[in-house]
């Protein structure tokens, strides 16, 4: 399953988990999704580790996560040995040149469709802290975790007064 | 290598406790590796970065082998396995731990509304990856509008993201980014 996702593993992980052996139901399968998404880390990574883990213990746990990573590590880590006695030529940087202008484009395409329900919500408050990350990290190049220590507990006090405010 | 500890030995300081910030996924995380890669450790160039990026983004497997990337340019086979670890398996343990806790506890409204406030965070994060990123690959004009055509088309159609890489790569290789 790691090697077919390519550009994203999650799509293929729900089809292969929920739709081919009914290992989970769907919506095990988003709450478990949902729970990855709010912690640390590498969210499909996190994923394999607890999916392995509800359904044969620890042991299926790790056996996801090496499963997910080892096979994958091992190509890349053979592109990456290519690249260092590679990189230099011409034809080569020319190409990684115009696929890396495409990978950014695509990445942007995320971010965008990633905000579109808060754009649709009238989501005020989060709209302004998306901003103002943005600008702290991307602009401003401040260092994560200063700007992540300050930003966490005033989104999370933020969100919970609006709730209170507006129960909807 | 001309910083006086072990490189390794760094790869696993620096990406282990990276991980632990990196609300959202590997994506989310980007800037912070430019900044510590690039500006403080001076581990490699902006352009090396992106290149990077791209290799990690036409390798099959999950968008965290970045890292993987890093990790061997810094210190071979061992920085690749030594910086993957250490992003992965802090917060894969963290994962499953509350994951057992949230089973244990039933249902709680923390999760939703920690989720909430996250979402912007990590979609802020993500858009500060794009432009860094963007800023680091698109020099010249036309490598502007390779990216903002790639983010037009990603976002408007369900086009298979391979063939907007791949169209990249030929306009890059005919010479014309």
């Amino acid at each position: 399953m790691s090697l077919a996702g390519f550009g994203g593993v999650l799509v293929w992980a729900r089809r292969g988990i929920v739709d081919q052996h009914r290992w989970m139901t769907a919506d095990q399968f988003n709450e478990t999704f949902a729970l990855c998404h709010f912690l640390p880390g590498p969210n499909i990574v996190n994923l394999a580790m607890v999916f392995g883990s509800r359904i044969r213990g620890i042991a299926g746990g790790i056996a996801a996560f090496a499963g997910l990573l080892v096979p994958p590590m091992v190509i890349i880590t053979i592109l990456a040995a290519l690249y260092a006695r590679y990189g230099e030529i011409d034809a080569l940087r020319r190409i990684l040149a115009g696929v890396s202008c495409a990978a950014v484009g695509l990445l942007i395409a995320v971010v965008l469709r990633m905000m579109m329900p808060l754009i649709k919500q009238r989501d005020v408050v989060g709209v302004v802290v998306l901003g103002a990350v943005f600008i702290a990290i991307g602009v401003m190049r401040l260092p994560l975790q200063a700007v992540l220590v300050v930003a966490i507990p005033l989104s999370i006090v933020i969100t919970i007064f609006m709730r209170r405010k507006s129960p909807a | 290598m001309n910083f006086g500890a072990n490189p390794v030995a760094t790869l696993i300081v620096t990406f282990g406790l990276m991980s632990l910030f990196a609300v959202g996924g590997a994506n989310a995380a980007i800037p912070e590796m430019h900044r510590i890669a690039v500006d403080v450790r001076h581990w490699m160039t902006d352009k090396q970065f992106a290149d990077i990026y791209a290799i990690s983004q036409l390798s099959p497997g999950p968008n965290v082998l970045i890292v993987t990337l890093i990790g061997y340019s810094v210190a071979g086979v061992a920085g690749a396995l030594a910086a993957t670890l250490a992003m992965c398996v802090p917060t894969a343990a963290l994962a499953y731990y509350v994951s057992r806790l949230l089973t244990r506890t039933s249902q709680s409204r923390w999760p939703a509304i920690i989720q909430a406030a996250l979402v912007p965070l990590s979609i802020g994060l993500m858009g500060a990856s794009g432009l860094i990123l963007a800023q680091a690959t698109d020099r010249s004009l036309i490598a502007a509008l390779v990216t903002s055509g790639a983010a037009l088309l990603a976002f408007a159609t369900r086009l298979n993201p391979f063939w907007m890489l791949l169209a990249g790569g030929i306009l890059g290789f005919a010479g014309l980014i």
